[in-house]
């Protein structure tokens, strides 16, 4: 299996959607295949024309706000006493989240399309609530499907969703979290792809959906690459880039302008959820070497037994809380490009509280987990090692959680 | 020797009937509970579609999925479901079964093996419904090679150049999904839009046998009699859900649904 240069990733899937032959692809009800391949159309001519990449750069500037800011962690440098630590800080993107980027690019796809309706999931809800402000913005109606135990703990984001005047839909099936929000979401679509178009919040589902999203999150690293030049005049010698991964977009976006670097060069770290330090349950099918299965229309490393059903997971982060992961992220894995592991609950804690005592940066509980592997690993690294961490959401929508496990004084008002 | 889903066919079409095909999910509530439904219908039913369950079914509706959750909380394993066809068909030799499934339960027990496992046990037809086609190519020949049919999914959706790949490889059946819905959707079109869809299918190549489901129930399923075969779900494990809720016995009762059914066809 092998990565080839100067071809996006997104690219370099086969002609079933395969990426490295086995990753990927299009395990979907045949009602889906048409609308999927009308996707697929639409996004291939769209992404080469200017007239559309401009339409997308010009939201991106005005709305979404681009740049999000490129900063250094001077007190979090000192304290820690390695590497240079530095943070994207994606979280100023409008919303609070790089998962803005996927829900315009989709509702710009939904209007050229000529779909009224737009549907999608959403575990930590930042992708539900991205997509409620972009369907607004693009006068689309909005269906958003949340597990149940997710919309009791990141209620910040529900209300922002409802406000925006989407219709949120509880599901109580399995779970009740991000697995089977996505599962109840594809249904619906089965049931309504004639007049509905689907969102899917991560790079994961069926080859288009793992696609778009990585096309859209990539602004992440267009802007980083320019920043980093602006800051040091060149790439540096040594640059560690740190980020969570879910379903895989954040940490997708942050690598791909630098995927043809050399690893020495440039080495991507993805930090999985490793959930409770006293759970058998975890949201890590890369760290812990989870078989390869099927899930949401992708082949993919996947938590499941030997049967071939999906295992539950359990992660203080609701954004993290799924089973599988981004096909793109197991070619990554495979090819050997990036390195994953896994941050517990209980480490995660540990780093939000570290990088709210020293910094003005509040990263949501799924950063926290990037952060506190690119902390550990910094306190070895010399000082013109260049790490970086994704700190792509805002820890507000976790004050509930936050403040039962850590106590008040770590939870802000607004 | 013909493959006992086309003799089922064959009998119902001599008695000027469409093929009545029901599905269960095995293990649902109990192996052996499901075992018994199998055997009470096995007399009114024609064809008998076993559902593998599956604990993230993408294209069943809420009956289904309560079936399925309902079997794997009682630990259903494949091994097991492989039993209750062997068990079955002890019973009734002739009676065709089709099992019904999502991939990643065959792709982890590995195809050769499942395939192997379903000849020995009786298995004479699959759906795998989130296997389309052209993905399912390979496995399709797998199949073909041990005299088990594929089945093939055809949609509202599906392209007459894709209807037209899609059954010109096809074994002898094929199923048509009468309407855009997961299962136990509600008909949301008339039986008249379904049987013109249907029989644009059919023109392709009248030899093949096309069934369709989704949705169907007994207050419908008398206005699709002139399609080859008609599929029941979601009406049958809604019956054993009522059943079990009003602590009535689901053999019984669903034995007498799909007598009802067979009488509406006849
Ligand atoms: C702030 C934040 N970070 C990370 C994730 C994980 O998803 P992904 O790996 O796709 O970035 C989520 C998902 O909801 C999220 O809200």
């Amino acid at each position: 299996m092998k990565l080839k240069k100067k071809i996006p990733v997104i690219d370099q899937g086969n002609s079933l959607g395969f990426w490295g032959g086995k990753f990927g692809g299009n395990f979907v009800p045949e009602t889906l295949k048409k609308p999927i391949e009308d996707l697929e159309v639409l996004f291939n001519k769209l992404k080469k024309d200017k007239k559309f990449i401009s339409e997308r750069d010009k939201y991106f500037q005005n709305w979404v706000g681009a740049p999000t800011r490129f900063i250094k962690l001077e007190s979090l440098t000192n304290y820690i006493g390695g590497a240079q630590i530095w943070s994207k800080v994606v979280s100023d993107a409008n919303g609070g989240a790089h998962k803005i980027y996927n829900a315009t690019v989709h509702c710009l796809l939904a209007k050229r399309s000529g779909k009224k309706i737009i549907c999608g999931d959403t575990g930590a809800g930042y992708a539900g609530k991205m997509l409620s402000m972009a369907a607004k913005k693009f006068g689309l109606k909005c269906k958003i499907f949340m597990g149940a135990k997710d919309i009791a703990r990141q209620q910040p984001n529900v209300k922002a969703m409802k406000k925006n005047g989407a219709e949120v839909i509880p599901v109580y099936s399995g779970s009740q979290t991000l697995v089977d929000a996505v599962s109840e979401c594809m249904r619906f679509w089965v049931a309504n792809c004639d007049t509905t178009a689907m969102c899917v919040g991560s790079t994961v589902g069926p080859a288009v959906f793992v696609r778009i999203c990585g096309w859209s999150t990539s602004q992440i690293s267009r802007e980083l690459k320019g920043q980093l030049i602006d800051e040091f005049g060149s790439i540096p010698k040594k640059l560690k880039l740190y980020n969570c991964v879910g379903g895989g977009s954040s940490s997708f976006g942050f690598w791909n302008e630098f995927m043809d670097y050399d690893k020495k060069q440039v080495e991507f770290i993805g930090v999985e959820a490793g959930g409770p330090a006293k759970s058998k349950k975890h949201a890590a099918p890369l760290t812990y070497g989870s078989k390869i299965g099927i899930l949401h229309g992708a082949a993919q490393y996947v938590n499941q037994n030997s049967d071939g059903q999906i295992e539950e997971t359990e992660s203080i982060s609701a954004g993290l809380d799924y089973p599988g992961i981004s096909p793109l992220h197991c070619f990554l894995k495979d090819t050997k490009r990036a390195r994953y592991t896994a941050a517990s609950d209980e480490e995660a804690l540990s780093a939000y509280k570290l990088v709210t005592k020293f910094e003005d940066l509040r990263p949501s509980l799924e950063p926290s987990h990037a952060f506190f592997v690119a902390l550990k690993e910094a306190k070895k690294l010399s000082n013109d090692t260049v790490v970086v961490i994704n700190s792509c959401g805002d820890a507000y929508k976790d004050r509930g959680i936050l403040e039962e496990r850590l106590g008040k004084k770590y939870v802000k008002s607004n | 020797m013909l493959n006992p889903i086309s003799v089922a066919f064959k009998k119902a079409r001599t008695e000027n009937r469409p093929a009545l095909l029901t599905y269960t999910v095995a293990g649902d509530s109990s192996k052996k509970q499901s075992l018994d439904i199998l055997k009470s219908i096995s007399k009114s039913a024609d064809i008998l579609e076993v559902g593998v369950p599956h604990n993230t079914p993408v294209a069943d509706g809420s009956q289904i999925q309560t079936s399925a959750y309902r079997a794997i909380k009682k630990g259903i394993k494949i091994i097991d479901i492989f039993k209750i066809v062997r068990d079955f068909k002890k019973f009734d030799k002739s009676k065709p079964i089709i099992l019904m499934g999502y991939y990643n339960m065959i792709f982890q027990y590995g195809e050769n093996n499942f395939l192997n496992k379903c000849k020995t046990s009786g298995v004479n037809g699959l759906i795998v419904v989130d296997l389309p086609w052209p993905e399912n190519k390979d496995f399709a020949k797998k199949c073909k090679k041990k005299s088990i049919y594929f089945i093939q999914l055809l949609s509202p959706t599906t392209t007459s150049k894709r209807l037209r790949k899609i059954i010109q490889n096809s074994h002898p059946m094929n199923y048509f999904i009468s309407m855009l819905s997961t299962t136990g959707g509600k008909l949301k079109v008339s039986p008249r839009e379904i049987l013109k869809n249907y029989n644009r299918i059919k023109k392709i190549n009248p030899k093949k046998e096309v069934v369709i489901g989704f949705g169907i129930t007994d207050k419908t399923i008398g206005k699709l009699k002139s399609a080859d075969g008609l599929v029941v779900g979601s009406a049958i494990c809604k019956e054993i859900t009522r059943s079990l809720n009003s602590r009535q016995n689901p053999v019984i009762n669903v034995g007498k649904l799909v007598r009802k059914l067979k009488n509406k066809i006849k």
